[in-house]
């Protein structure tokens, strides 16, 4: 048996559940020790349905056709946040990590890597709630749109598209172990370079043929055609969600191998206790 | 009495960065309710050193075994009885201290932290920075904070870098103190890593002298002052460290 293989038959049976809620602790008491960082969390979502919500109100009184597409608008800007805030809440909490020099304390405590991971998506998924549940909350009373009544297929959607986030930020931090905060901005734009191709405002047979093929090798075309089939036709595409899982299932399993692979060559080359501002 | 097994057994360890040896063939060994000093000067190897105990680093080749588990395969069986306390490490910053010792007391699996952090607070003077942010603190209060982070989980082994770092002579003295007690109440061992010769020959046992990546001498501090016909063990140290250097310029004239 190697060296690696026994180290890991005896990580994953001492997974601790106490370890994830304690560094979940420690990215909550950040996060309500500051009323601004709070705020700021469910600010820009807010800003954004207010003002596409203005602009969906514009087009519905010029053309009869904006009315049918003014929900699906409202709907995919909620739907993009959630991506996004997945996507920056997991990389935001690790980078904090950076910031305040603390990566090294973690490694060098039982913390597993993969126990870090799953914390990081604990704090992810409750920062994107906190952000993206007022946003659409106003859009009821503001709109007459309820982002809620897609139902069960909004759940759907909701994982389906944190997920995305996670396997990204699973990217993101592996970037960030190897280079360090040299790659902060990639935590920040990484989300903006598969935009284009993820059909959220426009369908994907908008797309050039070439980019067509981009877009469906992504999770997020999947749910924001899923989510056009609701709302303009009023049918669920199960095989769209099933595409989706599938796709996330995969970037789930890479961003994985590829975290995993970064924090042992971060070891092997000594950068694990270098990494900081 | 039995003869108990070492608490750190280093053999032949050697990392290598390039071309540059940082750690060559380095092998030592700490016992438990010991203190060993780890001197070098700047560049020596020995946060290398401690590194690679610590698992953060793994080593081009060599032997680590901590509290009889081979750091190699197993650090997760070890990394809840040993702990690190340095200054070059820092604590989440907007996190008051207490909260930061919770987060760590739960990390190590800490019964009963609050009890554990009033002990803390009472014995490293902390009871008035408790609620207070880390970021907020003096270097020298960090100091004391990152102390109690590291005896959070009442180590068996104790990695120190520095620890009287940036602290008044008053409060270094005291943290020497408490470094004492704790090892003789509970038996651990330390390997301390220092530029305070006063402060390694107080505290020590053992001293390993490192220069570029080797271990040059070895010894109780009493007796490398002693075969060195030196006062103090500053001496000693720049007796070896321009020995070394006079070395370096006798073999680039040759």
């Amino acid at each position: 048996m190697s060296a690696d293989s026994a180290q890991r038959r005896g990580a994953i049976a001492s997974f601790s559940l106490r370890r994830v809620s304690a560094l979940v602790l420690r990215y909550g008491y950040l996060l309500m020790g500051s009323w601004p960082r709070l705020l700021e969390l469910a600010y820009w979502p807010s800003v954004q349905i207010i003002l596409w919500g203005f602009i969906s109100k514009y087009f519905v009184s010029q053309t009869s056709w904006a009315g049918s597409a003014a929900g699906a608008l409202l709907a995919a800007v909620l739907l993009w946040d959630i991506l996004f805030r997945g996507q920056l809440g997991y990389t935001i909490s690790f980078m904090e990590e950076l910031w305040s020099r603390n990566l090294g304390q973690l490694f060098i405590s039982p913390l597993r890597p993969y126990e870090m991971v799953l914390s990081l998506t604990v704090i992810s998924l409750i920062r994107t709630l906190i952000g993206v549940i007022p946003a659409a909350a106003l859009a009821i009373p503001l709109y007459g749109f309820s982002l809620f009544d897609l139902g069960l297929p909004l759940v759907a959607f909701f994982g389906n598209l944190m997920i995305t986030g996670w396997a990204l930020g699973l990217f993101v931090t592996a970037l960030l172990l190897r280079v360090g905060l040299g790659a902060e901005s990639v935590a920040w734009m990484a989300l903006f370079l598969i935009a284009p191709v993820s059909a959220i405002y426009y369908p994907v047979d908008v797309l050039p043929a070439w980019l067509q093929a981009v877009a469906w090798s992504l999770p997020p075309a999947y749910v924001f055609e899923g989510m056009r089939a609701i709302l303009f036709n009023g049918v669920f595409r199960g095989d769209l969600l099933v595409g989706a899982m599938l796709l996330n299932l995969v970037y789930l399993v890479l961003g994985g191998l590829t975290f995993t692979l970064s924090f042992r060559l971060a070891r092997r080359q000594g950068l694990l206790h270098q990494l900081g501002e | 009495m039995p003869h108990s097994p070492p608490v750190i057994e280093v053999r032949n360890l050697c990392r290598r960065f390039g071309d540059v040896a940082a750690v060559d063939n380095v092998s030592f060994s700490v016992s438990a309710g010991s203190v060993t000093g780890l001197l070098g000067a700047n560049g020596a190897g020995k946060t290398t050193t401690i590194a690679m105990l610590l698992g953060l680093l793994l080593p081009t080749s060599g032997a680590i075994s901590v509290l009889g588990e081979d750091m190699l395969r197993h650090r997760y069986r070890v990394l809840g009885r040993m702990n690190f306390s340095s200054p070059y490490f820092d604590l989440p910053q907007r996190l008051t201290v207490r909260q930061n010792l919770t987060v760590y007391a739960r990390l190590y699996g800490v019964r009963r932290v609050a009890d554990r952090l009033a002990t803390l607070a009472g014995e490293l003077e902390l009871e008035d920075m408790m609620d207070r942010s880390f970021r907020g603190l003096s270097a020298g209060q960090k100091t004391r904070v990152l102390m109690a982070k590291a005896m959070i989980n009442e180590p068996e082994l104790l990695l120190l870098d520095e620890p009287t770092a940036s602290l008044d002579p008053e409060s270094a003295d005291r943290i020497r103190g408490y470094l004492e007690s704790y090892r003789d109440r509970t038996g651990a061992a330390i390997l301390l890593a220092s530029h305070n010769m006063p402060e390694v020959e107080r505290l020590c046992d053992q001293v390993l002298i490192m220069q570029r990546g080797r271990i040059v001498d070895r010894g109780l501090p009493a007796d490398l002052v002693a075969k060195y016909g030196r006062q103090t063990l500053e001496e000693v140290f720049l007796d070896i460290a321009r020995n070394q250097g006079d070395r370096r310029k006798s073999g680039a004239a040759a």
